[in-house]
């Protein structure tokens, strides 16, 4: 009873902290920012309520309506959202392989065919285990050898925890995929053929359009994160797999329940993948263990061309004959 | 007063200065179509995106990134043969130091191009002078590989100097009046005074000492653009040492056959004689036993061990590339040593089909230290095309490959015709040493 209790102020806590009203804190944003681009004060003074809830007062020439961010704006999100630190946890007892997630984050981001940035793999740790599967999205790791390897800064790592590209900078040597010791990032091959509208502002938070000959990664929808809304994985989910939330808050949430992190990384066991290698991700999983479904559910309606790459060898064993 | 030693060097290196002939125009004409070959290739490659070349998200590099360290490593032939012989004074370099120094300057200038095809957006490559990143090992190479040529690039001209001023001074040669005149520009005055000689001695030792150091820089960095990844296979410690061995080894294989080349086709037999092999064959059983040692070494701990990604790429490596590991690390490394090692086998033909093989061998065993690792990532390759899967590169990629190597036979052609392929200064100084000492060293065997 007791634990419930907390589990729900936390998620109350956490939902006010994330979902706070667009309104003000846009209005708030766009009035730092107007502050410091200096205009002459009308001496007329407004009052707002911030997002922490407190009445303020600014000078009314500094209030502008909220629009689509502009170039500098774009530039200041280099760093990040002040005081967050993103976290992913992915439940794999849950997934069934239901390419919701997928298809949500090809749509997103406009991405073609052939250039998923969420890939879900057919796991197996030994042959005596079964196997299990295994969404993959970028790790966000805290100690990127990605951002390390880039000769131009094209990919940098953000405050709050998530590493971006910039494809207006990126020169394409794809150092940065050999160096992702988790294939997390692909290459535009050919040119996407994405059409956006003509006052389509490039945000490497969203990264559209993919621009032929430059790197594409999972950016956390760092777009959505801005407008405290869940990635589109995370929403997509039929299953409430993916779990995303903010280390300094200690929540994590499906969308439906909101779990407090360190009690579920303790009480699960939450792991990260290849923990060895040092890179410190930023995506965890839970153990595929009790698991909601049998792994063969997940063959059900694919696409014979995505069920035969999870038997790559049988396949070109069948292939030679 | 002209010695009897230069006119006689004269009247045998300069009429390739002086008259071309047709099969010069032939096979220039053939490495012509080769070139323009490969601007198509490039040309649709630049127009349709990289999906016209075989690579893939999982082979991100492929043959490019082989040439271009396979070109990086010929450089070595200058930079280790020409400077070490040079510094070391060895009595027989005289007439291979040349050819020696214009692959390296030659094959420096080509080899960063095939890291240019790799790059998805070429029109942003000033981006890495204009907003680099020291933390990155591309930013190591640049620098390095710029350092390389320009030092590469002064240590060819300086040596060049003297035989300018020769040219210049003769009156006799059949050349046509902007040659003359090209000539007394690049010769910078040279007299042959007695300071001119000291500046010019004092310059060519600094920069042989120099080209030496920045060699095994440059190649050092291009291991650890490798060597600093995670990947199997390549995240080793033995990369930096292991690829400079291996750059001295083509370098070296390929001055024996440009010797051999040159001599046959130029009428160098007086010069270029079995002397030459025999040495510079020395020098490659010599580097063959090292690199077939850090060969050996690298793949034995990988094997030996149960690190399960080390396993799978070796299990991969003596499966699906077992022919490509047979020829490149048993064939490529055996042969020369073999050849070498027999007194009885030492002939010019030998000793160049050894190079040959160590050549192209070296090549194949830069393939598979590139593709068979980028094809065993730590996680499977899965969700994913089936034909994206292996890597298998397509003529866009052979075309401009074969342009690379058209290049360079079209630079070492042109540059025939401008100077003497035997260096003719080199040869007087030695010859005046020989009077000197009047040792039996000769060069006519």
């Amino acid at each position: 009873m007791k634990k419930k209790k907390e589990e729900s102020s936390s998620r109350r806590r956490f939902i006010r902290n994330f979902g706070l009203g667009l309104g003000s804190a846009a209005v708030v944003g766009t009035a730092a920012i107007a502050r410091e681009t200096a205009e002459p004060e009308s001496g007329e003074k407004i009052r707002l309520l911030s997002s922490d809830g407190k009445l303020v007062e600014v000078d009314k020439s500094a209030i502008k309506v909220a629009k689509a961010r502009t170039k500098e704006e774009i530039e200041k999100s280099h760093k990040g959202l002040p005081g967050k630190k993103f976290v992913m946890v992915i439940d794999l007892a849950k997934c069934k392989n239901a390419r919701k997630c997928v298809d949500a984050c090809q749509e997103g981001h406009m991405l073609p065919r052939d250039h998923e940035w969420m890939k879900i793999y057919l796991m197996q740790d030994s042959e005596e285990a079964s196997k299990y599967w295994f969404p993959r999205p970028c790790y966000h790791c805290d100690s990127p050898l990605c951002v390390s390897v880039c000769p131009v800064g094209a990919t940098y790592k953000r405050e709050d925890g998530i590493v971006l590209v910039d494809n207006k900078r990126c020169i394409g040597c794809k150092f940065c995929m050999t160096a992702c010791p988790y294939s997390a990032r692909v290459f535009n091959w050919k040119d996407p053929e994405v059409e956006v509208p003509k006052d389509h502002v490039y945000d490497p938070e969203l990264n559209i359009p993919a621009v032929e000959g430059t790197v594409g990664k999972c950016v956390f929808c760092a777009d959505k994160l801005r407008i405290n809304e869940l990635p589109r994985c995370v929403k997509a989910c039929p299953m409430g797999v993916i779990y995303f939330g903010d280390v300094m808050e200690d929540a994590v949430t499906n969308g439906t329940e909101t779990l407090r992190f360190s009690t579920l990384m303790k009480d699960k066991h939450g792991y990260r993948y290849m923990e060895e290698l040092g890179t410190m991700p930023n995506v965890f999983y839970l153990p595929p263990v009790n698991r909601m479904y049998p792994v063969e559910s997940g063959y059900e309606g694919l696409d014979q061309s995505v069920l035969d790459s999870y038997h790559p060898q049988d396949f070109l064993k069948d292939k030679k004959k | 007063m002209m010695s009897a030693n230069r006119e006689s060097l004269l009247k045998d290196l300069t009429p390739e200065i002086e008259k071309t002939s047709k099969s010069w125009y032939l096979v220039f004409g053939i490495f012509l179509v080769m070139f323009a070959l490969g601007i198509y290739g490039l040309i649709l490659q630049i127009d349709k995106g990289h999906i016209v070349t075989g690579m893939r998200d999982n082979v991100v590099w492929g043959v490019y990134i082989v040439n271009f360290i396979f070109f990086m490593g010929l450089s070595y032939a200058g930079a280790l043969i020409s400077g070490t012989l040079h510094l070391f004074k060895t009595p027989w370099r005289a007439p291979v130091i040349r050819i020696a120094e214009l692959i390296t300057v030659i094959s420096l200038a080509i080899g960063p191009f095939f890291i240019f095809f790799c790059v998805g957006r070429l029109d942003r490559l000033p981006y890495i002078l204009a907003f680099p990143r020291i933390q990155s090992p591309i930013v190591w190479d640049v620098i390095a590989i710029l350092t390389d040529v320009f030092g590469a690039a002064i240590f060819l001209y300086v040596s060049f100097i003297e035989d300018f001023a020769i040219l210049r001074d003769t009156d006799s040669l059949q050349i046509s009046p902007w040659k003359k005149k090209m000539y007394k520009i690049l010769a910078l005055g040279y007299q042959g005074t007695e300071k001119q000689r000291r500046i010019l001695s004092f310059s060519r030792n600094v920069m042989a000492a120099i080209i030496i150091a920045i060699a095994i820089i440059v190649y050092s960095v291009l291991a650890w653009i490798f060597g600093v990844t995670l990947r199997p296979g390549w995240h080793s410690t033995i990369f930096g040492p292991y690829f400079v061995i291996a750059a001295v080894f083509s370098g070296v294989g390929l001055l024996i056959i440009l010797m051999a080349i040159f001599r046959k086709i130029y009428g160098l037999e007086k010069y270029i004689t079995l002397k030459h092999f025999v040495n510079l064959g020395i020098i490659l059983f010599i580097i063959a036993a090292f690199f077939g040692y850090f060969t050996f070494s690298d793949y034995l701990t990988k094997w030996y061990g149960s690190v399960k990604m080390d396993k799978i790429l070796i299990d991969k490596l003596f499966t699906e590339f077992e022919f490509y590991f047979i020829f490149a690390n048993y064939i490529g490394i055996l042969t020369p040593i073999f050849i070498i090692a027999i007194p009885r086998l030492r002939t010019i033909r030998n000793i160049t089909m050894a190079a040959v093989i160590a050549l192209v061998a070296l090549w194949v065993n830069r393939y598979i230290i590139i593709v068979p690792t980028l094809e065993t990532p730590f996680l499977p390759i899965q969700d994913i095309r089936q034909d994206w899967l292996r890597y298998s590169p397509t003529w866009v990629e052979w075309s401009l490959t074969a342009a690379g190597v058209a290049v360079f036979g079209m630079l070492f052609m042109i540059i025939s015709k401008i100077a003497p392929i035997i260096s003719i200064s080199e040869m007087e100084e030695a010859a005046e040493k020989n009077d000197q000492e009047t040792s039996n060293t000769a060069y006519h065997e």
